[in-house]
């Protein structure tokens, strides 16, 4: 592991975290939101206690929250893409591979047609995306090949089943209403998440991600093909499922806190090997910071570039994308 | 006592027989060549050896113990796999690839220690390639990506090292070099079990030839006596004359060759 970009990385993280901060209907200086949490947490300085009513309603009540949430959503879809590319051996696949994301879409819009509270459509998403994951190791498992190109394959049928759920859904939906609901929850939306759910997804993204960056080793192990993996002592199967056990659990819960955000799980890691080289000891810990901060700039833009908030999924496709061309020059690069 | 024995191993993939109880006995040191055409089974019978199969029937002993209750990471530490060179992967450093040679000795959740660096620029030392270490194992060449993949197999701490096909895809010059290389390893004590398909570098290197085909063990025994031209020609159907060049040291050369020099 190399720790410089980590570092680095944490160091930009955090930049970007204040400057988030910062941006917003109601500008703050930067200088305002340090002098602020010193007081806050080193009880250093002193403000006024207007000021410190309004900075506590602004950082800690609307902005915290929202760039809390923009944080995990954004390292949890870097890291399970991360993991994926190791594990399946091609810089091109995202966290979505597996159908997690179209399980996940389905078991929402399933949720906002059938469900009362907010609460079981939370519940409906994850268990959307868990089930379509849970299909796909089902059909790799009845053909019996424990062959990455047979996950890849179930994902693809699992991914194809739950999408036409989905247009199922949709089509027998009232249009007023629940359509439109349905519609803006798959263009991703970081206005739902709040601070309780911050908390009870925050916590099993982080443990995730935790599990996953030690697994580095393993992953680069795996990528080496499965025999070779297996010649060199180390439990093919254990370690991918606790990969793809872990990858689905934090995109799920990416879905539950905002909806379908696309491209991230793509982009960064890829983007992240460029800068740290493969080894996934430091790869998966940096695209964890990496995509937190990308995600957080996106976000920004989302709230800010016009009066009205965009839906982030619909930003981070238009950002990353043209990014995406852009390094797809060097996408290769060391691959033969 | 043998240090691997193959006692009436069979296996098949999907109702085709590929070996048909298979008997041969490995000792400890030296090299041990398999020769046989494209499907004889040579792949599928190092596969068994090390333990990456399980056998229809029979069994493959290493030490006496049966090689498929050997938990993964203790087998890994005794007998290590060589594969050949790979067209994919993500471009690693080489040292980062040697290092994997420590994954048998770490527990689940840990990371590389000093000590395992340390033995991991061993093995590039002793195999002369310490230079590059920093490059991605993907832009290095053939012959030293295999020179990379035998440094990890010592850096595992095992003895015993099953080649598939070494010298594939390797130029000529990086073919004569590894098998230099593999000589001078089974003279210190290693042990080699590898499949090829040049007779001369099965005589070059090994102390031992078994010849497969369908399946099955034709010849089995010290390279110089087991490879012939005639049992060449009952292997691969091919006319093959052998000529000694020094004392011990033999060619084979294919009769496409020896016809031309006649007609002109």
């Amino acid at each position: 592991m190399k720790l410089f970009p980590l570092v680095l990385l944490a160091l930009i993280l955090l930049a970007v975290v204040l400057i988030s901060l910062s941006l917003g209907k109601y500008p703050l200086p930067v200088a305002d939101i340090a002098s602020f949490l010193l007081y806050k947490l080193f009880g250093r300085g002193v403000i006024e206690a207007e000021r410190l009513r309004l900075l506590e309603n602004l950082i800690l009540e609307i902005r915290l929250p929202r760039i809390m949430a923009a944080s995990l959503i954004g390292a949890a879809l870097s890291v399970s893409g991360a993991a994926y590319q190791a594990m399946f051996i091609n810089p091109l696949v995202s966290p979505g591979l597996l159908g997690v994301l179209a399980g996940a879409s389905f078991g929402a819009a399933l949720g906002i047609v059938f469900l009362k509270t907010w609460y079981a459509v939370q519940i409906a998403t994850f268990l959307g995306g868990i089930a379509a994951v849970a299909i796909a190791l089902g059909i790799a498992r009845v053909y019996r090949i424990n062959t990455t190109i047979m996950l890849v394959l179930g994902g693809i049928i699992s991914g194809a089943f739950f999408t036409s759920l989905l247009s199922l859904v949709k089509y027998v939906s009232d249009p007023y209403n629940q359509l439109p609901a349905i519609v803006y929850w798959l263009m991703g939306n970081m206005a739902m998440a709040d601070r309780s759910m911050i908390i009870t997804a925050g916590i099993p993204i982080c443990l995730g991600i935790l599990c996953l960056a030690f697994m580095g080793r393993h992953l680069n192990v795996l990528s080496m093909g499965d025999e070779e993996a297996r010649a060199l002592g180390v439990n093919v199967m254990l370690v991918r499922i606790t990969v793809i056990i872990c990858a689905t659990l934090i995109s799920a819960l990416t879905v539950v806190m905002a909806g379908v955000i696309g491209w991230v799980g793509l982009i960064i890691p890829h983007i992240t090997r460029m800068i740290t080289g493969p080894d996934n000891e430091t790869l998966i810990p940096a695209s964890a910071l990496m995509g937190a901060a990308y995600l957080l700039i996106v976000d920004d833009i989302s709230r800010l570039a016009f009066n009205f908030e965009i839906p982030i999924g619909i930003v981070t496709a238009l950002v990353g994308i043209p990014f995406f061309l852009v390094v797809l020059k060097n996408a290769r690069k060391g691959w033969h | 006592m043998a240090l691997i024995r193959v006692e009436g191993l069979s296996f098949g993939y999907h109702r085709k027989t590929v070996l048909d109880t298979i008997s041969l006995s490995i000792d400890e040191g030296g090299g041990m060549a398999l020769l046989g055409p494209n499907g004889s089974g040579k792949t599928t019978l190092l596969k068994l050896v090390l333990g990456l199969l399980k056998p229809a029937c029979g069994n493959v002993l290493l030490n006496g113990r049966n090689i498929n209750s050997i938990p993964h990471k203790e087998l890994a530490r005794l007998i290590a796999y060589v594969p050949q060179i790979h067209k994919e992967t993500f471009g690693y450093l080489v040292f980062d690839v040697v290092l994997m040679g420590r994954m048998p000795h770490k527990p689940f959740f840990s990371r590389y220690g000093e000590a395992d660096r340390r033995i991991a620029r061993d093995a590039l030392e002793k195999l002369g390639i310490a230079d590059l270490a920093e490059r991605p194992y993907t832009e290095v060449s053939g012959g030293e990506r295999q020179l990379a993949l035998i440094a990890r197999a010592m850096a595992q701490g095992a003895r015993t090292f099953v080649m598939d096909e070494p010298t594939n895809g390797l130029d000529y010059g990086n073919q004569i070099r590894l098998l230099e290389r593999l000589k001078k390893l089974s003279r210190e004590g290693f042990t080699f079990v590898f499949s090829t398909h040049h007779p001369d570098h099965a005589m070059s290197v090994a102390d031992r030839v078994v010849m497969m085909r369908n399946g099955v063990i034709l010849h089995d025994g010290p390279a110089e006596e087991t490879v012939t031209s005639s049992s060449l020609e009952e292997l691969y159907g091919v006319d093959v004359r052998l000529f000694t060049v020094e004392k011990n040291v033999h060619v084979c050369v294919p009769a496409v060759r020896l016809c031309r020099k006649t007609e002109s």
